[in-house]
């Protein structure tokens, strides 16, 4: 313990050295560091494991523990084993800046996987910012953000959102023609469709009055009114919803759906936030039909995808999970990958140190369910195949549609803010704009 | 309605006889719209040079015998077998084009043989004959299926349609696949090149109220050459906008009922333990996760060993949580609740921290990821109007919450039960003297409150979420419901509830902006508490422990 105690203040004055030096400093330092630690290698996770993104985030808490136990028996990392933190921000957005700041400060974990909701992640940003902390994202978001501590291994909006419209305008998705926007009220679901709203009126040339926008807070239940005003809108039967309702909403949405008689058929869903985590406990029989656009389905019937599908099954059994209730889906497929990336980083690096970590990241490649997964070279944000899934009635989904190729990501979206990227490879400073053919960084802006 | 069935008949006929209609595509090749011999539609479909024009023919024809061929040329199922066409069923044997098996000299089933090739379909055609093989669907077996098959046809504007949906309605028994086939060929209709059947379309369109034609006849109405048509055009765009208003206004009023029965059946528990005992019983909302959870476990109950009645696992949910919640209540009361009586504060302190025992406990043994599903005769709904659906499960919500009031009010305005609680509540002290035993009182009438939640949970459950916190979205309005109506009243209770629920389903939709259903709760809550500024008793002021407290 007393060893702990001086590796922990030697840790600090190092922080504060590599601080000071650069990273002309960072690169001499650690390799006399690790000598000296022989314990494992902390991480926290924080998840929520109570509250409303409950049913969303539990999950991705199990297969992120699958992930370092699968690292730990292949001999863990730099000859060390991984040990999880595991923190209950309880869906409560201030609780996760107050437990990062505990996991980053107190526990001096290597890094975190965590968080879910954008809101969420905007709390815990600065804290990983000032005390340069890394932190790993698993979830599809809004992007238009682009931080040197986060890893967003989830889908940006192009590579979920934008696809969905595709497919929904083509003649496979039934040529839609206006579309519902609707979606919980916060900043992931405002700024998708703000993004998707200019998509459609730019880039696909669909009228305003073809759109049609709306919010409900979270554990929202009354869902009739919205409902009607669906099935006005759709009466023509050339409509589909987009919807971005986050956690237990979606129970009493598509109850209300179903029993007002809007068939998938006629107006289908087209959800960003429902997958077959979420779908598990409703029952399927009004789902049938709606579909998802996704980096990942249970039923991809790829050799690497069974495999893991059975892996899980199995912690699921020694872990007290009912085995109906273990089911995988496309952001516990990238907390899963992102742990392996993590490990696979600090083996490259030799150092668990995030300067290093990260650098190690960029142009990273790993195997996943879905095949390669690539870590971008500059961006932070990863390369993946998109899907349409459509429920079937086993409430698994049918994929329906997918891109040809991995698409690349794009934090901030064509449509909103064109020209603008991000790089944080060697020199980069984030996100840029270009002015007449130069990088014009944004933190330099101000 | 005879009328109507004329028209109809007169707009298909018309539709038939009409010269040029056909699309593109050589129709003539088959010999008219009968029964066509599948052996030669084969034959042509299999041969590359043929195959397109055969595939183009066959959309007129909307035959549901040439599905199977189509379904097996798409799936590369279609086979070349001793000269003959022969489809590779599911079980791995051939099958003459008639579905018959076919077998060898010694009665076998046979395969095609190692290697063979299906008969190849061209990659351009894939999409022509997934639309056909969608066409075809108005011919199913899936009543369903056809009703949806026959209005996408309707929103095609693909004339080419028109005979098959005309064959379809022949055919058609069910008289509401026979009204979307009829919806479906009036739309399609509206885009005839002929001004009067165009003018016949709009007509019957706006007799029946369809609104899927609304945006198509609102172009008509400005558009059209024909000045018959236009004229048409505008009279069903004005009697489909008259329907709609009243439309509307209908579903507005029972969303706003089924909201206040919500709202009432939730509060109807809190009327008794807050209205009637004075006791702020901040765990009310659990007491109704209580209910739900009941229904949960009844139905998990139900699924692993009754699966053949699960429907009737609902039957059985519905007691149990009046009687779950009632004994939890039962308990807490003799538990600890009597021990805090005419201490509010500490009442509210005491009865807060048992929901959060509750949520935890609920979270710790179901974890998150339960729901309840309804049963069969609670899925969908009955439809009022063309197009307006009152779900069953809201309307059942409805029924059992007036069934509560009733029954609620029965017991303690009509039985020597309620004589007595009234009696302890308005005065404790003469009753007692009068050989009341206030304790048993009190206990029983708390366990009233609290059964009452329950049962409001089982049947929340069906339209709402089933989680350890849904407890919290309940309380809320439970008390805003008691607070506003008055005190102790059940009546207040019920004008709050249908109150509150009809003027928030009313404001909502009037509403603009993206999030009408926070800003209709905010003007609700803003309603409340400026009524309850100019009158701070609520709708119905009584007498009652809370009031001489006061």
């Amino acid at each position: 313990m007393t060893q702990g105690h001086s590796r922990r203040e030697f840790l600090k004055a190092s922080a504060l050295g590599i601080a000071g030096a650069g990273i002309a400093g960072g690169l001499s330092f650690p390799a006399i560091l690790r000598a000296q630690e022989k314990g494992p290698i902390k991480v926290g996770v924080l998840h929520s494991l109570s509250g409303t993104m409950a049913i969303s985030e539990a999950p991705i808490k199990e297969i992120v523990l699958m992930a370092i136990d699968e690292v730990n028996k292949a001999g863990g990392v730099l000859g060390r084993k991984v040990e999880a933190l595991v923190e209950d921000p309880a869906s409560n957005w201030d609780l996760f800046a107050e437990k990062s700041k505990k996991l980053l400060l107190q526990d001096k974990v290597a890094t975190v996987f965590g968080c879910w909701t954008s809101v969420s992640r905007k709390s815990v940003l600065p804290v990983f910012e000032k005390n340069n902390g890394l932190l790993f994202y698993p979830v599809q978001y809004e992007g238009e953000e682009c931080s040197k501590n986060v890893i967003y291994t989830g889908a940006t909006i192009n590579q979920q959102a934008t696809p969905g419209i595709d497919y929904l305008m083509s003649p496979e998705g039934g040529n839609r023609k206006k579309f519902y926007l609707l979606g919980s009220d916060y900043v992931y679901p405002r700024t998708t469709n703000k993004i998707l709203r200019l998509y459609l009126t730019k880039v696909k040339k669909v009228p305003e009055s073809a759109i049609a926008e709306e919010y409900t807070p979270f554990h929202h239940q009354d869902y009739q009114t919205i409902v009607g005003k669906i099935k006005s809108f759709s009466a023509a039967g050339d409509a589909a919803v987009i919807n971005t309702i986050n956690g237990d909403s979606n129970v009493p949405f598509f109850k209300e759906l179903a029993n007002q008689g809007v068939t998938a058929d006629r107006t289908p869903t087209m959800s960003s936030s429902f997958a077959e985590v979420e779908r598990q406990p409703l029952d399927v029989k009004p789902l049938v039909g709606h579909l998802a656009s996704w980096n990942y389905f249970m039923s991809l019937k790829t050799p690497e995808n069974l495999k893991w599908v059975k892996a899980y099954k199995e912690w699921a059994k020694q872990h007290g999970i009912a085995d109906k209730q273990a089911v995988t889906d496309d952001p516990m497929m990238h907390a899963y990958i992102h742990v392996k990336l993590w490990a696979k980083a600090v083996a490259k690096a030799e150092s668990t140190e995030v300067d290093r970590v990260l650098k190690a990241l960029e142009g990273l490649e790993i195997p996943s369910p879905v095949g390669k997964y690539k870590v971008d070279e500059k961006n932070h944000h990863t390369w993946k195949p998109v899907y349409i899934g459509k429920i079937r009635a086993d409430g698994q989904f049918d994929i329906v549609w997918k891109t040809k190729s991995w698409v690349r990501p794009a934090p901030w979206s064509d449509v909103t803010y064109p020209g603008r990227d991000c790089d944080w490879s060697g020199g980069g400073k984030g996100s840029y704009d270009m002015v007449g053919g130069k990088r014009v960084w944004l933190s330099e802006k101000q | 309605m005879a009328l109507r069935k004329t028209v109809v008949v007169l707009a298909v006929l018309a539709l038939a006889v009409l010269p040029g209609v056909p699309g593109p595509g050589a129709a003539s090749a088959v010999p008219g719209p009968g029964v066509p011999d599948l052996e030669s539609v084969a034959k042509r479909l299999a041969a590359p040079a043929t195959q397109e024009a055969a595939i183009l023919a066959l959309r007129e024809v909307g035959d549901p015998s040439v599905g199977t061929l189509l379904r097996a040329l798409k799936d590369g199922a279609l086979y070349r077998w001793k000269g003959r066409l022969v489809i590779l069923g599911d079980d791995g044997a051939l099958k003459d084009l008639a579905g018959q098996p076919i077998v060898d000299d010694r009665g076998q089933p046979v395969s095609p043989a190692e290697g063979q090739e299906a008969i190849a379909l061209e990659e351009r055609l894939f999409g022509l004959v997934q639309n056909l093989l969608e066409r075809l669907e108005v011919f199913s077996l899936d009543r369903q299926a056809r009703q949806s098959a026959a209005f996408k046809l309707g929103n095609s504007r693909d004339l080419s349609a028109i005979p098959v949906l005309a064959k379809a309605l022949d055919r058609e028994a069910d008289r509401q696949v026979k009204g979307a086939i009829q919806e479906a060929l009036n739309r399609l209709s509206l885009s005839s090149p002929d001004a009067a059947v165009r003018a016949r379309a709009a007509q019957f369109l706006g007799q029946a109220w369809f609104e899927s034609s609304l945006a198509q006849l609102r172009i008509m109405a400005e558009q059209d050459e024909d000045a018959e048509a236009k004229q048409a055009a505008r009279a069903a765009v004005r009697r489909i906008e008259v329907f709609l208003t009243w439309r509307n206004l209908t579903g507005y009023l029972f969303n706003g009922v089924s909201l206040g029965a919500v709202l009432l059946i939730m509060s109807l528990g809190l009327a008794v333990t807050f209205g009637l005992m004075g006791i702020i019983n901040m765990a009310h909302g659990e007491m109704l996760m209580l209910g739900s959870y009941t229904a949960y476990v009844v139905q998990e109950i139900f699924a692993s060993r009754y699966a053949a009645h699960q429907d009737y696992f609902f039957l059985v949910a519905l007691p149990l949580s009046f009687l779950a919640a009632g004994l939890v209540g039962l308990a807490l009361e003799s538990g600890i609740i009597r021990f805090l009586y005419g201490r509010p504060l500490e009442t509210l302190i005491v009865t807060w921290g048992i929901g959060m025992i509750f949520q935890q406990s609920a979270r710790l043994y179901f974890g998150d990821q339960t729901s309840v599903n309804s049963p069969s005769w609670f899925r969908g709904g009955v439809e009022v109007m063309r197009g307006l659906i009152f779900p069953w499960s809201r309307i059942f919500i409805v029924g059992l919450s007036l069934v509560a009031l009733a029954a609620l009010y029965l017991l303690l305005q009509r039985s020597y039960a309620g004589l007595r609680v009234r009696a302890v509540m308005q005065n404790r002290g003469m009753a007692s003297c009068l050989g009341v035993s206030t304790r048993k009182i009190d206990a029983l009438t708390f366990a009233l409150g609290t059964a009452l939640a329950g049962v409001a949970g089982c049947a929340l459950a069906l339209i709402g979420t089933v989680d350890p916190e849904v407890g919290k979205t309940y309380i809320v309005d439970a008390f805003m419901v008691v607070v506003l109506g008055g005190v102790g009243k059940l009546l207040g209770a019920v004008v709050a509830s249908f109150g509150i629920g009809v003027s928030n389903k009313i404001l909502e939709p009037s509403i603009g902006g993206t999030a009408a259903a926070i800003y209709a709760k905010v003007a609700i809550l803003a309603l409340v508490i400026w009524f309850l500024q100019w009158r701070p008793t609520g709708f119905f002021p009584a007498k009652g422990r809370a009031a001489e407290g006061a």
